[in-house]
């Protein structure tokens, strides 16, 4: 029987299967943040260990610092504490640490794989939960806590159960207005938000193949809400295309020879999955959620569901618990839906293909009086291609704020955040009661739809916008 | 970790389905460099108002509540992020097992890593639960792990499953590094096997 892409890069990375323990997975890549570690590295110092091996270690912050002008003084004492934490404990332990200042300082997940650190059949961790992101160049990519960075950092291994996997298979052709994030969110809205769970996810057939690096990422982002702890697709020429010639990328005789290593990653034909799930991309829609888990979303031309028409009684609770924090009305139709902010970035959709996208929709029109829109780069890279193009002066010029890369309004830390009873829609991973500010209402969307829908102050069916 | 053997208690019963890691302690009091006063901000955003006075309709705020080790929560509890800061808000609130039907992949494996038991019971177990603490809210669970075995308040036992290795650890209260640690020369003899595909410096 064949294997899958998933089979060959767990095989190659057990280091040891002791009978009733479970396997330990060697990692070759630890990428690590401000707010998932700190208790780790005082978990080293309290046992007296070192990092194993801090040249397969890199860290950056991006979750609790500001993105206003990175001039200006942090004036939260809790933030600028973790911050210096990060960088005090980069320096005890020798991690390179692309910190404030740096021009590689941005979204964890979005600078591994724009620095090449990310490649195919590598394993990636970081205390983070997006970490299967990185699982779109071939690398099996995982979110863990703090006691397995711990375990990382002082032994570059894991001790994991073998997960089951999943095939996702996408077929046709996104029609115009339909992105990445709508193939992911209709995924979710399909298989629930434990769908996933005890699974890796791979995502196969032609509508993956024919999506770009950066939306195959964001496909692979938000796995996690689907319950799958990792996502991946199997590397192919626009995989080696994205990461010919980037900083960490093998050159030379090198890069021929990963190249030959990396074409026998996928998976062969007649390999098994635990499950498989198809989707047809022709018959997608723009999707936005309405709910408060990311696996309550629609087709924008949809209406609210009705809880009474719910038959398992948890689900009808939950359905009308969710709306009622959303304050919305069982039928309602979701477009038109008043709106006061548009969040545009995160490690979902901070790229630079996402910021291309919903400039297209705001160039020559004006963001409606009655919104804030914050446009946030995923990296100072992105922002920098983002600049040499001159997109920040068509979100500045629509009445966007254009602001420094970090986390932001994804997990309102660092005080972008939403004021009770608001409404955004929101390009990030996450509609969880409270999650953009206490009270706050996340509707979460793609780029374009974001875009469309903070010109006309309300959901917005960007189709209607697209020349 | 303390080792973890058997417990009797009531039981906190937050029958919600996918109660998310943000739910279980809001991002904002993560900005925290170390572990200290996580349970006084468990459940925040549900337990306490604005002003931050508590709610007293929320159960954590209900006098029975006070003193119970036990949760007992609805379907994929702990979804959402991989914040640890979850059972570690847990478990300084005073829970040492959570019952549900799943646990979300990563809140389960951070459970472990600090002594917190998750224990999964089939649907028809936990209906019966909700339906018994429904009738009698004081009603005690007892959980032996060394037997998998917890006992309803109507006297009943179900086994729950949990792999062995998890097992152990919590019986003996010993954390996983050690025994990583104890592996390094077969990490050794893997990493002289493994050119690394990737060197940050």
């Amino acid at each position: 029987m064949g294997h899958t892409l998933f089979d060959k890069i767990w095989d190659s990375h057990v280091v040891t299967q002791e009978t009733g323990s479970p396997a330990v997975l060697y990692i070759d890549l630890h990428l690590v943040h401000e707010v998932t570690s700190p208790q780790a590295f005082f978990g080293l110092r309290e046992r007296g260990l070192k990092v194993r091996r801090p040249d397969k270690t890199v860290a950056t912050v991006d979750h609790s610092i500001p993105t206003h002008d990175r001039s200006l003084p942090i004036t939260d004492a809790l933030a600028a504490k973790q911050l210096d934490q990060m960088a005090t404990n980069a320096r005890d332990f020798g991690i390179p640490l692309y910190g404030i200042g740096s021009d590689r300082q941005g979204v964890v997940h979005v600078i591994g794989p724009e620095l090449g650190l990310t490649q195919p059949g590598m394993t990636i961790v970081c205390g983070d939960s997006h970490t299967a992101t990185h699982g779109a160049c071939g690398a099996l990519a995982f979110g863990i806590g703090t006691s397995e960075v711990e375990h990382v950092l002082a032994t570059q291994c894991l001790l994991q159960t073998r997960p089951q996997t999943f095939q996702v298979q996408v077929d046709g052709r996104l029609q115009p207005g339909v992105s990445p994030k709508d193939i992911i969110l209709a995924l979710i809205a399909r298989i629930g938000i434990g769908g996933g769970t005890g699974h890796v996810i791979e995502y196969t057939g032609s509508a993956i193949r024919s999506l770009s690096m950066e939306g195959r990422m964001t496909v692979c982002n938000m796995s996690i809400e689907g319950g799958a702890r990792a996502g991946m697709v199997a590397p192919d020429d626009t995989t080696f295309e994205y990461l010919h010639g980037r900083p960490f990328a093998p050159q030379g005789a090198a890069w021929d020879a990963a190249v030959a290593r990396w074409r026998k990653l996928p998976s062969d034909d007649g390999a098994a999955y635990d499950k498989t799930v198809r989707l047809d991309a022709s018959a997608l829609e723009p999707m936005i959620t309405y709910g408060t888990n990311p696996g309550m979303g629609a087709p924008i031309t949809g209406r609210v569901p009705d809880p009474a028409s719910v038959t398992d009684a948890a689900q009808r609770r939950a359905l009308d618990k969710a709306l009622a924090y959303m304050a919305l009305q069982p039928g309602q139709s979701l477009l038109g839906h008043p709106i006061d902010v548009v969040f545009i970035g995160s490690c979902t959709n901070g790229r630079l293909s996402d910021l291309q996208a919903a400039a297209q929709v705001l160039k020559g029109r004006k963001v409606s009086p009655t919104v804030r829109a914050l446009v946030v780069p995923g990296s100072q890279k992105v922002k920098a291609e983002a600049e040499a193009e001159g997109l920040h002066r068509i979100f500045m010029e629509a009445g966007c704020e254009w602001r420094e890369p970090g986390c932001s309004m994804c997990i309102a830390m660092n005080g972008d955040q939403l004021q009770p009873g608001q409404y955004a829609v929101s390009t990030s991973n996450r509609n969880f009661e409270g999650r953009q500010g206490p009270g706050g209402r996340t509707f979460l969307a793609s780029p374009l739809t974001a875009a469309a829908s903070a010109v006309a102050g309300a959901i917005t069916d960007v189709r209607t916008m697209l020349a | 970790m303390e080792p973890f053997t058997t417990l009797i208690s009531r039981v906190v019963v937050l029958p919600n389905e996918n109660i998310d890691t943000d739910q279980i302690i809001p991002a904002r009091f993560l900005k925290a460099t170390d572990k200290a006063g996580m349970g006084d901000n468990l459940f925040a955003d549900w337990r306490y108002d604005r002003d931050g006075n508590p709610k007293p309709d929320f159960v954590l705020n209900r006098p029975e509540s006070q003193g119970c080790r036990v949760l007992l929560a609805g379907d994929n509890f702990g979804c959402g992020s991989s914040r640890e800061h979850a059972p570690w808000a847990l478990m300084g609130y005073g829970f040492q097992a959570v019952i549900s039907t799943s646990f979300a992949d990563i809140f389960r494996n951070n459970s472990l890593k600090n002594g917190l038991l998750p224990i999964i019971v089939d649907a028809a177990t936990h209906r019966r639960l909700l339906d018994q603490l429904a009738a009698d809210p004081a009603g005690p669970v007892m959980v032996d792990l060394a037997s998998q075995t917890l006992r309803l308040p109507d006297g009943s036992a179900v086994v729950f499953s949990i792999d062995g290795f998890s097992k152990d650890c919590l019986l003996e209260g010993v954390d996983q590094l050690g025994y990583l640690l104890k592996r390094d020369m077969r990490i050794q003899a893997y990493e002289a096997a493994h050119p690394a595909p990737v060197l940050t410096i």
